[in-house]
């Protein structure tokens, strides 16, 4: 007993002991899962915070509807459709199989989509809809949605996709959306998310492109709340985003779809612009094609047919298209020896249809006599600008040219707009190396040569001529547009070129004196008084021959030319005279004379744009109008 | 009066009636473990989105049945729990084997035994009676006895050959709970530390064969917990979402039936293994620690009302018990935060299921019958009037 009562209390004193110890570390160790707590909901509550948003909260973007593209008037260029498609839901059917038949019944399924769909619908979660056909009409819409009763899972969802309903007609200016490819992802530092959404598309040419922030609009956001396995519980949060807006053109559709037909099967490019404000009216470039196409996706026969095309009707030949300016050129060598003073505008030169330079010999397509700087302008006299020409010097012309905006880009709108190309002593040196010779003088004299320019800078050109020595700049969108912001455009800040009136009436006059009697423009002169155009014909080479082959070539018919080896045809010209409000530069590739093939050409777009837009103030002078009488006179241009 | 009433008790403990017992009952604790069981009705109310089924309310029966068989095994004498329990323990072991034999496969583990009316997880019983086997072996023992190594033989054998079987199973964790409590058990039985040393430094050496022995599962399990973040979709997952879940709670939660990770089924197992976390989602670290200052007053309940004991044995499975307890809370609170592997081991009274909260309160209910019987005087060979 005795024994026993010392054992139990020596146990007891253990126990007690051991019991204290074992407590001891139960507290510890509860106090490290106290402390972890507080590590985990304190310490990190900020990234476990962040991390459980992560998962519970997706962000899905809201595609903006891009804005339209309108003419001047309003008529839709580039529009969205909506692009009906059915979807069929999975998990909302009884059974997959039984409601496509279903649904076959309706609008045809074919066995390929059929394998896609039941693909599909097996690799993904359920409740995610699967595409089973895209752009339904709408009476195939409306039966579906009858019978929707018998057709449980299946949806109607509206999609948007990009059209041109004018098809071919403004196509080059246009441009076209497709789909992003990686290299435009990776160029872009930070790109727009919704560049990566599925199947959004950004302009890839023209218009499109250039003003694809603003067209694009902002994407607006969702954010929902999913669960676990990605199936939306609610919507927490909606930003629509900014839709984007509607692009302005300055581009009358009527006047272009007339310019284009006038064009008609020719390779060439016209445009008109305003004077006073560089608004273009039109920029047409014949041969066309479908942009439609593109964002539907071409077919490489398709595509094939249109790069090998030697019409090259994906170049908007308007900006891209570089030539020869021929005799156009003579406006800018009369400007460039007026200002430097090395003539006045009483210069005689007496044309005896040849000319010698060392043992070379110029010809003139006809003896002209004797001609002052107006006369030669309106004949276009080819002697009187070599002469000229050599007196005055590349230099002298090209710094002049440059100042009407020849030799380099204007910066429309539009991108791949090419330079052109105004030579120059020390160009020369600079590319071949050797120096400028006086027989390059004279070929520059009659815009011949180096020389290159487009129609756009044609166009602007005569317009600066016509407006009395502004520098207007070209421009497609009514406003002025950078990014995503739009403001307007103020037309009072074009600079003076400073060019003496004087000078610039000489050259107005030579080419309003080219309408007249013996002026290079009077056969296809517009005849009602009001309308009447000035202008410059132009016939340039573009196969390179020996002069003197050329002087024979000259009297060849040019029919009897392959196509490729002919003359471009070029002219540029304003309206009205008196009053000038456009000009125009007209070029009809291997068209052969100027006067011939593109005077017609600029007449009739020229008649058609005053009639659209006659004066603001009543007409004081009128005539008795003579309709457009074709008159046979022998009187051609040959710069 | 009220001095001659106890004293009266006191003399005749051991022969007390129903009523008494009943009366002697600690109703504090019982409250105690009451609403630590309530917030685990809460809990599971939340976890089906705010509706009794399919948790909750089963839950409830289950407490309730508890409840029932916790006072039932809290009346009965301490004395008649010493005598049968080797027998207890020899069925419990005898289950054990026969769920090897013929269990039902659930989860990859057999543990299951399906009597018809009930279904018995012989694991869970083992957890009570080792702990009652080795309370009287080392009731009778004096401390030079104890610290004799023969005389450990039996004692480490009636703890290996359940742990083996239970690993077998394989459950991890109910293979470490009843090697634990079993350990402790031993330490408090006075088994001399250096002893326990020897152990663990065995153990440390045989772990690489250990390892050979494991399934993928658990070899997952243990590699997922070195490192959980490095693959958060796979194994690592479940950690992963429920360390999300807790620090995204906060200090103060989300709010009841608010948390996201939960509701919106990130986290796994939320009724069951991962419970706590849910609950700490929803109410913060505020709950969490509220949650454990109940748990840590329930341990101290029961160091309190063991220690009460006069005899060696009521004292040993009352400590044992209770230390089976604090191992359920920390290995589960541990294992959802990150700090021990996942092994599966529920929240005692909240996690879901009915063994678990049988088995509990079946533990409650042994330590109150030594709180009860606290001054019964046992001998060495368990007889009341021992000499």
């Amino acid at each position: 007993m005795k024994i026993s009562m010392i054992q139990d209390t020596d146990r007891s004193k253990v126990i007690g002991r051991r019991a204290l110890l074992l407590g001891g570390g139960k507290a510890v160790l509860l106090s490290a899962l106290a402390a972890r707590m507080y590590y985990l909901q304190v310490n990190q509550a900020d990234k476990y915070t962040t991390l459980a948003d992560e998962n519970r909260i997706n962000l899905r973007l809201i595609a903006p509807p891009r804005g339209r593209i309108l003419d001047r008037n309003g008529v839709p260029m580039a529009v969205n459709q909506e692009n009906y498609r059915v979807l069929v839901v999975s998990e909302e059917t009884d059974d997959l199989d039984d409601t496509l038949d279903a649904l076959g019944n309706i609008i045809p399924i074919s066995d390929r989509d059929r394998t896609r769909i039941a693909r599909e619908a097996k690799h993904r979660r359920s409740f995610l809809p699967v595409t089973v056909k895209e752009n339904l009409s709408w009476e195939d819409v409306s039966r579906i949605e009858i019978n929707s009763p018998d057709l449980p899972g299946v949806m109607i969802d509206v999609g948007q996709s990009r059209s041109y309903p004018l098809v071919g007609l403004g196509a080059h200016l246009l441009g076209y959306v497709s789909a992003v490819s990686e290299q435009e992802l990776q160029q872009q530092a930070s790109p727009d998310p919704l560049l990566e959404l599925p199947g959004f598309r950004i302009g890839k040419a023209g218009l499109e492109r250039v003003y694809d922030l603003a067209l694009r609009g902002k994407g607006g956001t969702s954010q929902v709340e999913v669960n676990s396995v990605g199936r939306t519980i609610r919507e927490l949060k909606r930003d629509d985003g900014e839709p984007g807006v509607d692009l302005n053109l300055t581009i009358d559709i009527e006047l272009q779809r007339f310019a284009a037909q006038r064009l008609g099967d020719e390779s060439a490019a016209v445009v008109v612009m305003d004077i006073h404000t560089g608004e273009v009216l039109v920029m047409a470039s014949t041969p066309s094609f479908d942009p439609n196409a593109f964002n539907r996706g071409l077919t490489g026969e398709e595509w094939k047919d249109l790069t090998t095309n030697p019409r090259s009707p994906l170049t908007n030949k308007a900006i891209a298209g570089q030539y020869a300016p021929g005799s156009t050129f003579k406006t800018m060598v009369s400007l460039a020896a007026l200002e430097s003073g090395i003539i006045t505008k009483d210069h005689t030169v007496v044309c005896g249809g040849r000319m010698y330079l060392g043992n070379q010999t110029r010809y003139c397509d006809k003896v002209h006599g004797a001609l002052d700087m107006k006369q030669a302008i309106a004949q276009s006299c080819d002697i009187y600008y070599y002469d000229v020409a050599r007196r005055v010097g590349i230099d002298t012309i090209a710094t002049m040219a440059k100042r009407f905006g020849l030799g380099s880009r204007l910066d429309i709108d539009l991108p791949n707009e090419a330079p052109g190309l105004v030579p120059s002593r020390s160009w020369k040196r600079a590319t071949y190396g050797v120096p400028w010779t006086p027989g390059e003088d004279l070929n520059a004299g009659i815009g011949q040569g180096y020389l290159l320019v487009t129609p756009l800078q044609l166009a602007t050109q005569a317009a600066r001529i016509a407006n009395g020595g502004f520098a207007v700049q070209p421009h497609l969108a009514r406003d002025k547009i950078t990014g995503h912001s739009t403001e307007a455009r103020d037309f009072s800040q074009f600079p003076s070129l400073g060019i003496a009136q004087s000078s610039l009436e000489t050259v107005v006059e030579g080419m309003t004196m080219a309408a007249g009697p013996g002026g290079t423009v009077y056969l296809n002169r517009i005849l009602d008084p009001a309308m009447a155009m000035a202008g410059k014909t132009g016939t340039a080479q573009v196969h390179h021959l020996a002069v003197s082959e050329h002087r024979l070539e000259g009297f060849r018919k040019i029919e009897s030319l392959p196509w490729k080896m002919r003359d471009n045809a070029l002219f540029i010209g304003f309206a009205p005279v008196g009053a000038p409000r456009f000009s125009i530069s007209v070029i009809v590739e291997h068209g052969g004379f100027g006067g011939q093939a593109a005077v017609p050409i600029a007449r009739d777009i020229m008649i058609e744009v005053q009639k659209r837009y006659p004066p603001k103030t009543a007409q004081q002078q009128s005539e008795p109008c003579c309709g457009n009488g074709h008159a046979h006179d022998h009187d051609h241009d040959h710069g | 009066m009220l001095m001659a009433q106890h004293r009266s008790f006191q003399f005749s403990r051991s022969e007390m009636s129903l009523k008494e017992k009943l009366w002697h009952v600690s109703w504090s604790f019982v409250l105690l473990i009451a609403i630590v069981c309530s917030i685990g009705f809460m809990t599971l109310y939340s976890a089906a989105n705010g509706h009794m089924d399919p948790w909750a309310a089963r839950q409830m029966m289950h407490f309730t049945a508890g409840i029932a068989v916790m006072l039932a095994v809290a009346v009965v004498d301490i004395r008649s729990w010493m005598r049968w329990s080797y027998v207890l323990y020899g069925i419990a072991l005898v289950l054990l084997v026969a769920v090897q034999i013929k269990g039902s496969v659930l989860k990859g583990g057999q543990r299951w035994i399906d009597f018809g009316f009930i279904q018995l997880q012989p694991s869970e019983i083992m957890k009570m009676t080792l702990v009652l086997a080795l309370a009287r072996y080392f009731h009778g023992a004096s401390y030079q006895e104890v610290g004799r190594p023969l005389f450990l033989l039996p004692p480490v054998l009636m703890i290996l050959l359940p742990v083996g079987l239970v690993l077998k199973q394989p459950d991890l964790g109910t293979a470490m709970m009843l090697a634990f409590s079993a350990a402790a058990l031993l330490f408090l039985a006075g088994v001399r530390i250096w002893k326990f040393a020897i152990v663990i430094a065995a153990a440390g050496a045989a772990a690489p064969v250990a390892w050979k022995f494991m399934r993928d599962y658990q070899k997952n399990r243990i590699l997922t917990f070195l490192n959980p973040e490095s693959d958060p979709l796979g194994t690592g997952y479940h950690i992963f979402q429920s360390k999300i879940a807790l620090g995204s709670g906060g200090v103060f939660g989300k709010g009841f039936m608010q948390g996201t990770q939960s509701h919106l089924n990130f986290l796994p197992e939320k009724q069951t293994d991962f419970i706590f976390t849910m609950f700490a989602e929803e109410w913060g670290m505020v709950g969490g620690v509220v949650l454990l200052a109940l748990y840590t007053l329930i341990l101290v309940y029961g160091y309190a009302l063991s220690m009460k004991s006069r005899n060696h044995f009521g004292r040993l499975v009352g400590l044992g018990l209770t230390t089976t307890f604090f191992l359920y809370v920390f290995i589960n609170i541990a294992m959802v935060m990150g700090l021990v592997p996942v092994v599966g081991v529920p929240l005692p009274l909240i996690s879901y299921g009915g063994t678990a909260m049988l088995t509990l309160l079946f533990g409650f209910g042994l330590i109150m019958s030594v709180y009860i019987h606290r001054d019964v005087h046992i001998g060495r060979r368990g007889a009341s009037d021992d000499v």
